[in-house]
């Protein structure tokens, strides 16, 4: 549980979630809360349990054991009314080949009571442009925005992306980031998944660590895996080598050096460990092969 | 988030019921946008729609205007109309079983399904979509191979309201049968790629044996009795009460039309696919992700 939250604040609680196919547990025992208005990234390898655990609470599989609650409704008995003030965006693009892309939007507002304005969702993802082109003519990333465009034009209040940039380039997925951080700001909770560690970083507020079916970490991106405590790295270069000092108290190093070089310290870098050293070395505990 | 934002979405009416006018409109809607998909297709077009056509042509061509009726008889019957008959019922085929038993396994494959079982839409306003698309290609199908074989085949249309009846009956019954047992056998394709392998050839064996290739009371007895358990031939045979002479019903292997028969056998096979679609429709891929 995240402290000093309610029940009743939580847009997604999970706990104690199993699931097994035949021979090969997916989900083993995961445990998870997300405040309403929060983005939480869920982070691990492939075949780690994102998507089962995803799918699970979005209504699509079911479990063998735990308690699972989203907008206070277990997915499970997902009704109508449930389905409404959820958002999905899949893993894996959406195909609706010889459709434009308004046909579709117009077409999905339909299935809802208070949809957006289609246009203005469209115009939204950044697909605004290509609003009257058939689908089948889009790249991979405007058909992941029209993937989103389809999740959120019922203004929903819990947004599931699963892996929703994977295959861009890295300007698609800055522009991305900047809608899911827009969507975020109007106090959509958003839960997603990637293997991206930038993308968890760049827009979750916090970050879960899955292995094997577990839950091994969950922290704010600066703080995983005790990153922010960890020692730090200062080098510098002196004497026609590079110079490298571990500490914990870097400013006080890089004081030290800026008086006896009275000035500037060439090539001065001050490092802490970044999210994939932490990570990697979390996975790795877990026996985890990372791909 | 604010406490204020929490109390809107609690506030948020439980029971409001879906958009525009209800299930029938989103089943108008969902029935028009399955059609703009279809008649944007061309791989679609040409084989759901104009194939029937084009085999008509084809045989119409070689049969030419041979008399099956014995000679003398009046009136006489040739072979294309015949075949006419077994080519509309074909066309009901193609549109209701074929096409949807080889289209809903590429969109379950592609995720489209899913996508539609993430949204409150009801279940049955997909299959709705499903029929309406299908009936409004079947009446186009029916249309233009009519058009067909009047302009070339001497086919005569209904002269009587009775053999429009019949003829509406046996298409709508017939359409409804293989929409179903299309929904239905869309779950025996394991994948997309799989489809037409799998429903093609057993198109083809009910249109050898159930009398549209080939005159049915001409058959072996076992194929007779092979085609006779499903709905094809009843299709076939009614029709042909419909756009052949009465004095005709002779030479049925029954020596009459049957049309009580028809009506129970197309019958039963809109309950059985119905109970087939509820057992064996699947909504994804079995293991996927």
């Amino acid at each position: 549980m995240v402290p000093g939250v309610t029940h009743e604040e939580l847009a997604i609680s999970v706990s104690g979630l199993r699931k097994s196919y035949a021979d090969n547990v997916a989900v083993a025992g995961v445990d998870l809360a997300v405040p309403r208005g929060e983005v939480f990234a869920l982070l691990g390898p492939n075949g780690a349990g994102k998507t089962t655990t995803v799918e699970i609470l979005e209504g699509f599989r079911t479990r063998d054991s735990g308690t699972v609650s989203v907008l206070g409704t277990d997915p499970a008995k997902a009704d109508r009314d449930w389905r409404r003030r959820v958002g999905i965006v899949l893993q894996g693009t959406g195909e609706f080949d010889e459709l434009k892309v308004h046909e579709v939007v117009r077409h999905f507002a339909r299935f809802y009571p208070n949809p957006a304005d289609p246009d203005e969702v469209i115009e939204r993802v950044g697909l605004g442009e290509k609003a009257n082109s058939r689908t089948h003519t889009l790249s991979g990333g405007q058909k992941r925005r029209l993937d989103v465009a389809l999740g959120i034009v019922n203004q929903p209040e819990v947004l599931f992306l699963d892996e929703p940039t994977t295959g861009f380039d890295p300007a698609a997925r800055r522009e991305f980031w900047e809608l899911i951080r827009a969507l975020s700001h109007t106090g959509t909770t958003i839960l997603l998944t990637t293997h991206y560690l930038d993308e968890a970083e760049a827009l979750a507020d916090r970050v879960g660590v899955i292995a094997r079916g577990s839950m091994i970490a969950v922290s704010t991106p600066a703080e995983l895996g005790g990153r922010h405590l960890a020692t730090a790295t200062v080098s510098w270069r002196e004497d026609g080598g590079t110079r490298v000092e571990e500490t914990d108290r870097p400013t006080e190093v890089v004081q030290r050096l800026a008086a006896s070089f009275g000035g500037e310290v060439p090539e001065l870098t001050v490092t802490r460990p970044t999210l994939e050293d932490v990570y990697l070395k979390m996975i790795g505990e877990n026996g985890q092969v990372a791909a | 988030m604010s406490a204020q934002s929490i109390e809107e979405s609690t506030a948020r009416p439980v029971a409001r019921r879906a958009g525009g006018g209800g299930g029938l409109s989103l089943a108008l809607a969902q029935g028009g946008i399955e059609f703009k998909q279809f008649v944007r297709t061309r791989e679609s077009l040409v084989f759901t729609l104009l194939f029937p056509v084009m085999l008509m042509l084809i045989f119409g061509s070689i049969f030419g205007s041979v008399v099956i009726t014995p000679p003398g008889e009046i009136p006489a019957v040739t072979l294309s109309q015949y075949f006419v008959t077994g080519m509309i019922a074909s066309g009901i085929m193609a549109t209701g079983f074929q096409n949807l038993a080889i289209t809903i396994p590429i969109e379950r494959d592609r995720g489209v399904l899913k996508r539609y079982r993430g949204t409150p839409m009801p279940k049955w306003v997909f299959f709705a979509g499903k029929i309406l698309c299908v009936a409004a290609l079947a009446f186009i199908s029916v249309v233009m191979l009519l058009a067909v074989a009047v302009a070339f085949y001497d086919l005569r249309l209904p002269d009587t309201g009775q053999k429009w009846f019949t003829f509406g009956w046996v298409s709508v019954l017939g359409l409804i049968a293989c929409t179903l047992c299309g929904i239905a056998f869309s779950g025996v394709a394991k994948t997309g790629r799989a489809g037409p392998a799998v429903v093609t050839p057993i198109a083809l064996i009910l249109q050898f044996t159930s009398g549209v290739f080939f005159e049915y009371d001409d058959l072996p007895p076992w194929m007779q009795q092979f085609a006779a358990l499903f709905p094809l031939k009843w299709m076939c045979q009614g029709l042909r009460s419909v756009f052949l002479p009465e004095s005709f019903a002779s030479q049925e292997v029954a020596g009459s039309y049957e049309l009580g028969k028809v009506a129970l056998v197309l019958a039963a096979w809109c309950v059985g696919g119905l109970v087939l679609c509820l057992v064996g429709f699947r909504w994804t891929s079995k293991r996927e992700g």
